[in-house]
C-alpha cells in the first residue's frame, strides 16, 4: 500500500464513501485474471506476487480465479519492499513483512506484482529492486485493485481493477475480508 | 536522543517480540541466492573488540555487511593503555571519524553504559558482551532458538515454557541476559550450579536455582549448558574438573531423562568433557549450530530496528536504564 507521506494533508473525517464493494471487487478481480491469462497466453510460468499487507490477499484470490478457469494452480507468494524503500531513513524503523517466494523461484517466470492501489509508483520501484535481489524473471508485470493517479515515478499498471480519480488530500482504503471485516474500497475525505 | 541496546532489562515485552518476528524475516534471507539487504546501506557500524571474541565478532560482522553497513573491527587486545583512558580516546576517535553504530564487547563491566552515556559518541551502542554482566544479543539469539523450536506448539510464544541454564552462572553474562529475558519473554527459567558459582544477590533475579541437575531434567524444555570460565577464576570454585562434570556436566546418560522435544543448547565455546560430552553436542537435540546461524538473523534484525530508521523503533534509552 503506498503510504502517504508526511507531508500530505489529513482528509476531513466523516466524508467517507464507498466506491466499489463486494461484488465490484469479485467482478474486478475476475476481470484481471482473464486478462493476466490473455496477456500470456495462459498461466504457464506465470507467479503472482503480492505486496504485503493487502497485495497478497488479492494475489492469493487472483491465483484461485485462474486456477479455476485454468484448472491448474498457480504459484502465489509475498514480495516485502520495506527494506528497499526511499523513505526508509525519514520514519521510525518499520515492522518488516512476510516475503514467501514461491517453490520454484521467479528465474525466467513471468512475475505479476499485485498491490491494492497504486499511488506515487514509489512502492512499486522498491519491489522492482527487491525483486532484483531475488531472482531474474523474464517478465515483470503490475496488477492493481486501484489506479488513483498521482505518480511520482515514469511506473503504470498493466491491469487495473478500478481508475479513480482522486485529489491529493483525499485517502484511499482497501478493506478485504480476512485482513479486514469485509471488502469494499473507500474514499475518505472530500473532493477539493 | 539515546539509542542503544546495553541491558537484555531494557527490553520490553513488544520490543523483545517485535525483535524475534524482524529475525524471523532476516532468517529467510539466507535461502536467497543474494544475501544482502540495501537497509543500512551508507551507514557505518564499527566492532570494537577489547576481548576475544569468534563467534561474536563475526556474527556482528555478517549482519552488518548483510544489511549493506559498512564495517570496521577494531580490536584493541594489546593496547597497553589503562581501560578507562583507552576507551574514551578510543571513543573519541571513533566518533572523529564518523560512525553511527558502536558494538563494544569490553573485559570491565558497565563498559557500554559508560560509552553510551558519557557524551564521547553519538553513535547507537550494541552491548556485544561487558565483564561478567550482559550479553544481550546472545540471550535475544536464545530467546529466538527456543521460540523456533518451543514457540510452535505453545501459541507462539515461550509462556511458562520451563529453561534449565546450567554451569558457571557467576561468571556468565549469558545466564544473567537469558534470565532478564525469558522472564520478560513468560518463560520460568531454572538456574543450576554448585553453590560456590551462584552469584550474590541472585535470589533477586525473576528465577528459581536449585543445585541438583538431575531433578531438574525431566521437566525442562530447554537445557542451556555454560562454559565454566576458568580465564575468571582466581580461586578453587570445585574441587576437580572431573567432579563438575560429573555433577553438573551434561552427558549420554542425562540426556536420556529429557522429554522429547527438549532441546540442548550452549552459547559456546563449548568445552566438550567438561560442562558437555560430544556425544550430546552432536545429537540430534544438539541445536548448538543452529544457534549461530540464528546469531546473524537476530544481530541483522537489532541492527535494523535500531539504525534502519530515522530513531529506533525498539524503546531501549540507555539513559533511563
Amino acid at each position: 500500500m503506498p503510504a502517504p507521506a508526511a507531508s500530505r494533508p489529513v482528509p476531513a473525517p466523516g466524508t467517507d464513501h464507498t466506491v466499489l464493494d463486494a461484488a465490484d471487487i469479485s467482478r474486478a478481480l475476475g476481470r484481471i485474471s482473464h486478462e493476466i491469462l490473455e496477456r500470456n497466453k495462459g498461466a504457464d510460468d506465470v507467479v503472482l506476487l503480492g505486496i504485503p499487507s493487502r497485495g497478497v490477499p488479492l494475489a492469493e484470490r487472483i491465483a484461485e480465479r485462474i486456477a479455476a478457469v485454468e484448472g491448474a494452480a498457480v504459484p502465489s507468494g509475498s514480495l516485502d519492499v520495506t527494506m528497499y524503500r526511499d523513505d526508509l531513513r525519514l520514519k521510525p524503523a518499520r515492522t518488516l513483512l512476510p516475503t514467501q517466494i514461491p517453490e520454484g523461484g521467479i528465474d525466467d517466470k513471468v512475475v505479476v506484482l499485485v498491490d491494492d492501489v497504486l499511488f506515487s509508483g514509489r512502492t512499486i520501484r522498491a519491489a522492482l529492486d527487491a525483486l532484483n535481489d531475488v531472482g531474474r524473471p523474464r517478465a515483470v508485470q503490475l496488477a492493481v485493485l486501484v489506479d488513483r493517479g498521482h505518480r511520482e515515478l515514469p511506473i503504470r499498471a498493466d491491469f487495473v481493477g478500478k481508475n479513480l480519480p482522486t485529489s491529493l488530500v483525499q485517502r484511499v482504503r482497501v478493506h478485504l475480508t480476512g485482513v479486514d471485516d469485509s471488502d469494499a474500497v473507500v474514499i475518505e475525505g472530500a473532493a477539493s | 536522543m539515546n539509542k542503544h541496546l546495553l541491558s537484555a532489562a531494557d527490553l520490553s515485552r513488544d520490543d523483545a517480540e517485535l525483535v524475534l518476528r524482524t529475525a524471523e524475516e532476516m532468517r529467510s534471507l539466507a535461502d536467497r541466492p543474494i544475501k544482502k539487504l540495501p537497509a543500512l546501506r551508507g551507514r557505518t557500524v564499527v566492532n570494537l573488540f577489547f576481548e576475544d571474541s569468534t563467534r561474536t565478532r563475526i556474527s556482528f560482522e555478517a549482519a552488518a555487511k548483510r544489511l549493506s553497513a559498512d564495517v570496521i573491527n577494531f580490536s584493541a587486545k594489546g593496547s597497553s593503555l589503562s581501560k578507562g583512558e583507552s576507551l574514551k580516546d578510543t571513543a573519541l576517535t571513533l566518533e572523529a571519524m564518523g560512525c553511527d553504530a558502536v558494538v563494544i564487547r569490553h573485559g570491565a563491566s558497565g563498559a557500554p553504559h559508560r560509552l553510551a552515556n558519557s557524551g564521547w559518541v553519538r553513535a547507537s551502542v550494541v552491548n556485544a558482551g561487558d565483564g561478567t554482566h550482559e550479553h544481550p544479543t546472545q540471550a535475544l539469539l536464545d530467546a529466538f532458538t527456543m521460540w523456533r523450536h518451543l514457540g510452535a506448539r505453545n501459541g507462539g510464544t515461550l509462556d511458562g515454557r520451563r529453561i534449565a541454564i546450567v554451569g558457571d552462572v557467576l561468571h556468565s553474562r549469558v545466564a544473567r541476559s537469558n534470565a532478564l529475558l525469558l522472564h520478560t519473554l513468560g518463560a520460568e527459567v531454572t538456574l543450576v550450579a554448585p553453590p560456590t558459582l551462584f552469584p550474590v544477590g541472585v535470589e533477586s533475579w525473576p528465577v528459581e536455582t536449585s543445585y541438583d541437575l538431575d531433578g531438574v531434567l525431566p521437566k525442562a524444555d530447554a537445557v542451556m549448558m555454560l562454559r565454566v570460565q576458568r580465564e575468571r577464576m582466581s580461586g578453587g570454585f570445585f574441587p576437580t574438573a572431573r567432579e563438575y562434570s560429573r555433577r553438573y556436566g551434561l552427558d549420554g546418560r542425562r540426556m536420556a531423562t529429557l522429554q522429547d522435544h527438549t532441546i540442548v543448547m550452549h552459547p559456546g565455546p563449548m568445552v566438550r568433557g567438561m560442562e558437555i560430552t560430544a556425544d550430546v553436542a552432536d545429537s540430534d537435540r544438539s541445536v548448538i549450530v543452529e544457534q549461530v546461524t540464528n546469531g546473524v538473523a537476530v544481530r541483522m534484525a537489532v541492527l535494523y530496528l535500531l539504525l534502519g530508521g530515522s530513531e529506533p523503533a525498539i524503546a531501549t534509552d540507555g539513559a533511563d536504564a
